[in-house]
């Protein structure tokens, strides 16, 4: 069981993949991507946790309480952050690819079509 | 355009269905690397960090921060959430360049015959009314709290953005404008990059260290508190809810006031 949130980490991390893969719009390839990149939210989460410790939060239980680590738990807001930056530009993408192609089938982006 | 069956193939392209048996096969390897690598990652739940650990014994005594997340994100590796906010206002400037006016498209709202705006009902716009304030105080409450409780500038930014965004669900789009007039969420999200620069700057005239927290600390658990670490929080609320908002507006403005160019939308 000890070993559990680290498959769940592949798991999300290869779903997210085929997705990308098999995609035939666009907008289902973005979404994917934020699937593959909440992987890494798991992944972070998972090594910081420790069982039975608390929340890094001091306010209203004793100073030196074991509580899980914090860094990990800031790192996952940067990426979070950077995860919305990202989709947002992703999706401008799409909008100005649809405005010029009329479509968003990633097949039928072809350099070379005209 | 939009064929239902797959898009011819070009000469030496995959077709879907060995492209999906490639990535079965290539996706069995990299699942057994992957899960190989965290293999050597210590057991679940019995991770002992020692940075972490050390963080979470002195933070409340050095910085008198209650929530130690704050604290790193702020304190301690501050200069990485400067580069992170310098990433969200970089990918608000580039969705505003991707989303400019384009030369052949007009602005304005669709013509009438062609709009299908469905008025929202009474029920809608009551709850919307009823949600706004608490929204703006929700948002207030947790940037300004971010050093006592779990909270901070990114979290309490977003709601902000939200509230704007309930607006438009109860009324339009001009109505969200005028609530939140463009040129002051743009000069939000400006002040908040630059106060955050700026505070750092006053570390470095104060400690000679950028970022350094030059302020005095207080006691724990008080709102005044914390040094420079609520004053980053709030710049940083300031940046999130104007990138958010100019991001939720470039988005609606490309659907309800730009007309695409005559005859190529399908």
């Amino acid at each position: 069981m000890s070993f559990l949130p680290y498959v769940v980490v592949v798991w999300i991390c290869l779903v997210g993949l085929y997705g990308i893969v098999t995609s035939r719009n666009l907008l289902h390839t973005i979404v994917c991507v934020a699937v593959v990149q909440s992987s890494t939210y798991v992944l972070l989460l998972a090594i910081g946790y420790r069982k039975d410790f608390v929340a890094p939060v001091f306010i209203d239980i004793p100073r030196g309480t074991p509580a899980v680590d914090p860094v990990v738990q800031a790192l996952t807001l940067t990426d979070v952050v950077v995860g919305g930056a990202v989709t947002a530009v992703l999706l401008a993408v799409a909008v100005q690819l649809h405005k010029h192609l009329g479509t968003l089938d990633p097949d039928e982006l072809d350099p070379l079509r005209d | 355009m939009h064929s239902l069956g797959a898009p011819p193939r070009r000469p030496g392209e995959l077709s879907f269905a060995a492209r999906r048996r490639l990535f079965l096969i290539g996706g069995a390897g990299l699942a057994g690397l992957m899960l190989w690598g965290l293999e050597g990652l210590p057991d679940y739940g019995d991770f002992s960090p020692l940075y972490g650990q050390l963080i979470n014994d002195v933070a409340v005594q050095e910085r008198s921060t209650t929530a130690v997340v704050t604290a790193v994100n702020f304190d301690y590796r501050g200069f990485d959430t400067l580069i992170e906010e310098f990433v969200l206002f970089a990918a608000s400037l580039v969705l505003v360049l991707l989303l400019r006016r384009l030369r052949e498209e007009k602005v304005g709202p669709p013509a009438e015959a062609e709009r299908r705006v469905h008025t929202t009902s009474a029920a809608v716009r009551l709850t919307c009314v009823a949600l706004v304030g608490p929204a703006v105080l929700l948002a207030i409450y947790i940037t300004t709290h971010g050093h006592l409780t779990p909270g901070g500038g990114f979290q309490g930014g977003v709601i902000a953005a939200t509230a704007l965004l309930i607006v438009y669900l109860g009324s339009d789009y001009p109505t969200m404008e005028r609530v939140g007039p463009m040129t002051l969420v743009a000069t939000a999200e400006a002040v908040g990059a630059v106060g955050f620069v700026l505070i750092g700057l006053g570390g470095l005239i104060a400690t000679a260290e950028f970022l350094e927290n030059f302020l005095p600390h207080g006691t724990a658990g008080e709102l005044i508190s914390g040094g420079t670490i609520p004053l980053l929080s709030l710049s940083v609320g300031l940046e999130v809810s104007g990138a958010f908002v100019l991001l939720l507006s470039e988005f609606l403005e490309q659907l309800l006031e730009i007309q695409p160019k005559q005859g190529t939308e399908p």
